[in-house]
């Protein structure tokens, strides 16, 4: 299989006795946005910082365009970038100096890593904070020319561990036409997310991790349709009359209905092939109601969210199976950044 | 090109793929296919760097830092001027009947211990590096694994060859006067930048082993008091009990004073200067290598 960027079987890294890995297997095809999907803690970054030479896995093996990433980590380096969770750019330099930086140590000779420097300055929209100390930009300056810093050489594979975290959304949406731009144009681009929302819309296939394992994988539009498209939220006016219509949504939707805490709202979700199947069964089972003369006050119909695929894939939201987890405990600094 | 800069925050500039709404100044960028594509090259990328370029990168890093930071120097600057003054006029008078013959004899010592001192600030800059992200980068480099590490010291040789001048500059004003003339005294400072780098390779083993700046100044403290102190730095070790003298003798830092004074007063002692080298030559074999396991396991 020559045209996978990514392949591991059985990765395992262990910390102390945290299986923070364990067990995964992946195929990530060349050319596309693969999304890694999972809740904190789920051995997400612990699996790029393997991918990217930067820890040894415990077992299993790992392949990067075929290379080893034991075996030959020179040959992984030269051919993938990360963009880590926490800006990989140095704060006390210049947006200038941190790209002529990493330009020199890319073979680019003195005037070469200038120009390319000040190019993608320019690309970034970042010219004007050219001069400035890292430390004076906002955050989605600061990722942008983090992802400037990674694609400094065009790399065949770009990892991206939670690019949006901590972003405001304008910033996000400039981070995710950059992701469209960067795979158009070749690269390989393998994309950590707690969020459906930003996987669906980049990624063409999608892991679900958790603990460890790759628990659902496929298209956006598979995982979807087997976590169910989407759930339905009812306000009723009379709390009276709940547990009638706790039997009609039953039975018009065929999905458990579930209570909840306040004494007039039910929750269910629709399990179907698209989204506008899940909206035609939704909009019967509000007639249904309503012929049954129970009062509906409010009404929606939202995309599973991250709880809720976790919920359909697992039986219970992410975190209540096990200890809490960090990704990277060995570095004694996550519990403060896990929980910002 | 419709690059759009911070200052420009015209309406025309935020026609954007995000709702064009008005914006917080510095953030009216939207990443163009056209611009964005011109700068993605898959498939080219020059020759990996030697060894030799990729740790002088790292050093021209280490300089920008202190042009940055300039405030990093005091500890290059006043630190040895207080050190030397200090214990010239406080044991001057009593060992050798005045501060200036005093300083004949302490000023190598002195130059010794406090460039030896400074050498820990080593482990702290590394051990605050690997906090950040930036040193992930670094490592997902295809690069000569040991030139971050070497490029650190590349910038610190710069540290000590500055604090080293200042204690000369000093020392002469004081009063000391070197039989050696320049080219021992420019041997004697090249002698101890030179072992110094060499030391220092303990300190990025301990930056990279311990968990916190504290711990690497508090192991720092622990080793290097007793090395300085307990050397030929500032008394004749003759009067010393025999076990100290035992210690004192095999102490590397008491060779490197005996080599430097033997450079100043322009009478090398080459036993002492071979001494030296081997010894540093032994701390870069031995930390050098602790430091590169621990640097590829991290």
């Amino acid at each position: 299989m020559r045209d996978l960027a990514v392949e591991t079987s059985g990765l395992v890294k262990i910390f102390g006795k945290n299986r923070a890995v364990d067990g995964l297997d992946l195929a990530v095809p060349a050319g596309t946005v693969y999304g890694v999907l999972g809740p904190n803690g789920a051995g997400k970054t612990t699996a790029v910082k393997m991918l990217a030479t930067l820890l040894r896995p415990d077992g299993g093996e790992a392949r990067v365009f075929g290379h080893d990433v034991l075996r030959e980590p020179d040959a992984v380096r030269s051919r993938v970038s990360l963009t880590g969770q926490y800006a990989s750019v140095d704060e006390e330099m210049t947006g200038m100096e941190n790209l002529v930086l990493l330009g020199r140590l890319l073979g680019h000779r003195r005037a070469a890593a200038r120009d390319r420097a000040m190019r993608l300055l320019e690309a970034f929209g970042l010219t004007e904070a050219a001069g400035r100390q890292v430390k004076t930009y906002s955050g989605g300056m600061r990722r942008r020319l983090d992802i400037a810093a990674s694609i400094l050489n065009t790399p065949d594979l770009l990892f991206l561990d939670e690019p949006t975290t901590g972003l405001d959304p304008r910033s996000r949406n400039q981070v995710w036409d950059i992701v469209r731009i960067v795979v158009a144009h070749g690269t390989t681009v393998l994309l950590t997310t707690q969020y459906l929302d930003e996987a669906d819309r980049l990624a063409g296939r999608i892991a679900v991790i958790d603990h460890g394992k790759v628990i659902a994988e496929g298209t956006p539009g598979e995982l979807k349709s087997s976590v169910g498209s989407g759930s339905v939220h009812v306000r009723l006016r009379d709390a009276a009359r709940r547990p009638e219509a706790e039997r009609v949504l039953a039975r018009e939707l065929n999905t458990p209905v579930q209570l909840e805490a306040d004494p007039v709202a039910l929750t269910t979700r629709i399990s179907g092939q698209d989204a506008d199947a899940g909206a035609e069964r939704a909009s019967r089972a509000l007639a249904a109601l309503a012929a049954s003369g129970i009062v509906v006050d409010d009404f929606s119909l939202g995309q599973p969210s991250l709880d809720e695929v976790f919920l359909a894939l697992t039986g219970a939201p992410p975190g209540e199976r096990g200890p809490a987890r960090t990704d990277h405990p060995a570095t004694g600094r996550n519990a403060q950044e896990e929980a910002a | 090109m419709s690059t759009t800069t911070e200052s420009t925050n015209t309406p025309g500039s935020t026609t954007t793929t995000q709702n064009g709404t008005t914006t917080e100044n510095g953030t009216s960028f939207a990443p163009a296919s056209e611009t964005l594509g011109a700068v993605l090259a898959p498939g080219t990328r020059p020759p990996r760097p030697s060894a030799l370029s990729a740790s002088l990168t790292f050093g021209w890093r280490a300089m920008l830092k202190i042009k940055h930071v300039p405030e990093q120097l005091f500890d290059v600057t006043a630190f040895p001027i207080m050190m030397t003054l200090m214990f010239t006029y406080l044991f001057g008078g009593a060992l050798a009947g005045s501060p200036t013959e005093y300083l004949q004899f302490l000023l190598p010592g002195i130059m010794v211990t406090s460039v030896v001192m400074i050498t820990m600030y080593t482990g702290v800059e590394v051990n605050k590096d690997i906090e950040k992200g930036v040193f992930d980068r670094f490592r997902t480099l295809p690069i000569w694994r040991p030139s971050t590490m070497v490029g650190y010291l590349l910038g610190d040789a710069f540290r000590y060859t500055m604090a080293a001048t200042v204690i000369l500059v000093v020392g002469l004003v004081l009063g000391f006067r070197p039989q050696g003339g320049v080219a021992g005294v420019l041997g004697a400072i090249a002698l101890l930048v030179a072992f110094s780098f060499a030391f220092s390779w303990i300190w990025t083993m301990f930056g990279l082993l311990l968990r916190s700046e504290k711990s690497v100044m508090g192991v720092s403290m622990l080793v290097l008091f007793p090395l300085t102190f307990l050397s030929n730095v500032y008394v004749d070790p003759q009067t010393m009990p025999g076990w100290l003298q035992a210690f004192v003798g095999v102490n590397p830092i008491s060779h490197l004073v005996s080599a430097a004074r033997s450079l100043m007063a322009g009478s090398p002692d080459t036993g002492e200067i071979t001494w030296v080298l081997v010894c540093g030559a032994v701390s870069i074999a031995v930390f050098g290598a602790l430091t590169m396991r621990l640097y590829n396991r991290k």
